[in-house]
């Protein structure tokens, strides 16, 4: 009996995982449906990028010096063995560009406005505000999910760009300004490396799938949340976890779409 | 000939988990009338109201509403219909991340393309008719209970609905802020023209406003009357809920093995 229970219980299981993603994909599918309200009326897009991107900013910053710092002294290290410190620019740039701006900026916004924005609508439901908006012939979707999804698809690449930035300036720093590679070569290296079609364009494409995920992921949660306490504490665990693995498992997809060793 | 009733409710049966929640449910709710729907907890009221509002379908019977059946309505019918609907949630439900101002604007903003000074002059009426157009900058955080309830209730016929639907508005008040929302109840409904209903279980102060009163219990209507026929009545469960006496009809102990064996006592 324990055995076909276990079974069972896998099956149950596989069946819930299944139902979800069919449930979340048509939310996705109506959060698109329902999006031109926003666009109308842009400043609800816009007060939810003040709290999802602006508010992110000092983290985003913070992180991206540091990681910048990080990968100039790692850098320097490695590339000191072979004679080849002046391609630390290179080195910098790319790394952040392609890799590290985008999913470590998708981490960090996940972790800091994913989980804002699962806890807030999880509560919104617990508190019925979401069934006072459907019962006021206000579409909830339209209202409050949509606006919410943009501004995060908008603000991921921006986010991801000042991450990039703000990480070469550390990189800068730590190798030019501390260690004293030369300047020029920082500089002028990393220009003619950096493509802007491979390397920038690919980097914002992999940022605005990142956004999408994650924020739809956070949004998803939110709505679905029991309406309790624990409802909302374990959707907004779920949001973190869940939005930070498939962060890191498409990053490995999408690199291996774009640069499988060309 | 009176005018036919906004509100009908015919044979409404309603089954969860399967579950009888709702049994062959009659009611009208006749226009400028205030109709309470009152029993214990659990006893589907507040299911009721979800019929009414159009949430729930039922699996036989049906909501009419202003002549139309609710659950037979295209999802643009029901939402037209809602916008002459309004609906008092138990703690108010105000928008947290609004003001009191943004959240008595919130159904004009999105529903009609009236200039923003009309707004500001339709808000300030409905503030001022339940008493709070002072705190009209506040956030919902910094009100008390009754006053939240009572945005609330701007926030409910800030469009001037026909029918007006409130769940529980006396739980958790304090006695001045339950006699100002009652008044209110009654004050709004007659100003307005409408229709209301109220689901409580608050006898006393539900009686001095309503016109009319059904009692529910496990899922059906087990009395109705004016509130002078049912102070009158020698019902046993009327008379029970009525004067809040812990036994009767209505059992003391929720159903249990023996006490005895319980307790492992053997006979």
């Amino acid at each position: 009996m324990t055995v076909i229970n276990t079974i069972r219980g896998i099956g149950h299981r596989i069946i819930n995982a299944v139902w979800r993603i069919g449930v979340a994909a048509r939310f996705f599918f109506l959060t698109l449906l329902y999006s031109g309200n926003s666009f109308r009326r842009f400043h609800l897009i816009i007060k939810e990028l003040f709290s999802s991107g602006v508010m992110s900013l000092i983290i985003i910053i913070v992180a991206g010096l540091f990681v910048g710092m990080v990968l100039g002294l790692q850098g320097y290290e490695t590339l000191k063995r072979y004679g080849s410190e002046s391609a630390l620019g290179v080195m910098v740039a790319l790394g952040l560009v392609r890799e590290l701006g985008p999913v470590m900026a998708a981490l960090l916004f996940a972790s800091r406005a994913g989980s804002a924005m699962t806890a807030e609508i999880g509560l919104m439901k617990a508190t019925e505000q979401i069934s006072a908006m459907e019962m006021m012939a206000v579409n909830p979707i339209a209202r409050i999910v949509a606006p919410r999804f943009w501004a995060g698809v908008i603000s991921m690449p921006l986010l991801a760009a000042l991450f990039s930035a703000v990480g070469i300036f550390g990189g800068y720093l730590v190798g030019v300004v501390q260690i004293g590679v030369d300047e020029g070569s920082f500089w002028s290296q990393m220009q003619a490396a950096v493509d802007f079609r491979e390397d920038i364009l690919n980097g914002v494409i992999k940022s605005l799938v990142f956004g999408t995920v994650v924020t739809l992921i956070a949004l998803f949660e939110g709505f679905d949340a029991p309406p309790t306490a624990e409802g909302v504490s374990g959707a907004t665990t779920r949001t973190v976890v869940t939005s930070s693995l498939a962060i890191l498992m498409l990053d490995f997809v999408l690199t291996a779409i774009m640069f499988r060793g060309a | 000939m009176s005018p036919p009733a906004l509100v009908e409710i015919r044979d409404l049966n309603f089954t969860y988990d399967k579950r009888p929640v709702l049994q062959g449910i009659n009611m009208t709710f006749p226009r400028g009338k205030l109709v309470a729907i009152m029993g214990l907890s659990g006893c589907g009221k507040t299911t009721l109201l979800r019929h009414i509002g159009g949430a729930l379908k039922p699996n036989r019977g049906y909501v009419r509403m202003d002549g139309q059946v609710m659950h037979e309505l295209s999802p643009a019918g029901l939402y037209a219909m809602r916008r002459k609907m309004g609906m008092l949630f138990q703690f108010g439900a105000l928008f947290t991340d609004m003001s009191v101002y943004d959240n008595v604007a919130f159904q004009m903003r999105e529903h009609t393309d009236l200039p923003e000074d009309i707004i500001r002059s339709l808000v300030v009426m409905k503030l001022n008719a339940v008493g709070l157009r002072g705190a009209q900058n506040m956030m919902p955080s910094e009100l008390s209970g009754g006053m939240a309830r009572r945005v609330a209730l701007a926030r409910t016929v800030a469009l001037d609905p026909m029918l007006i639907m409130y769940d529980e508005p006396f739980a958790g008040l304090d006695p001045i802020s339950l006699s100002v929302i009652g008044d209110l109840i009654r004050r709004l409904n007659d100003a307005l023209g409408a229709t209301s209903i109220i689901v409580t279980h608050d006898i006393q102060e539900s009686l001095k406003i309503v016109d009319y009163v059904y009692f529910m219990a496990n899922g059906v209507i087990v009395a109705e009357g004016t509130p002078d026929e049912l102070r009158a009545s020698d019902t046993d469960f009327v008379r029970q809920f009525m004067h809040g006496e812990m036994d009767g009809p209505v059992p003391f102990h929720y159903p249990g093995a023996d006490y005895r064996l319980d307790l492992n006592l053997r006979a």
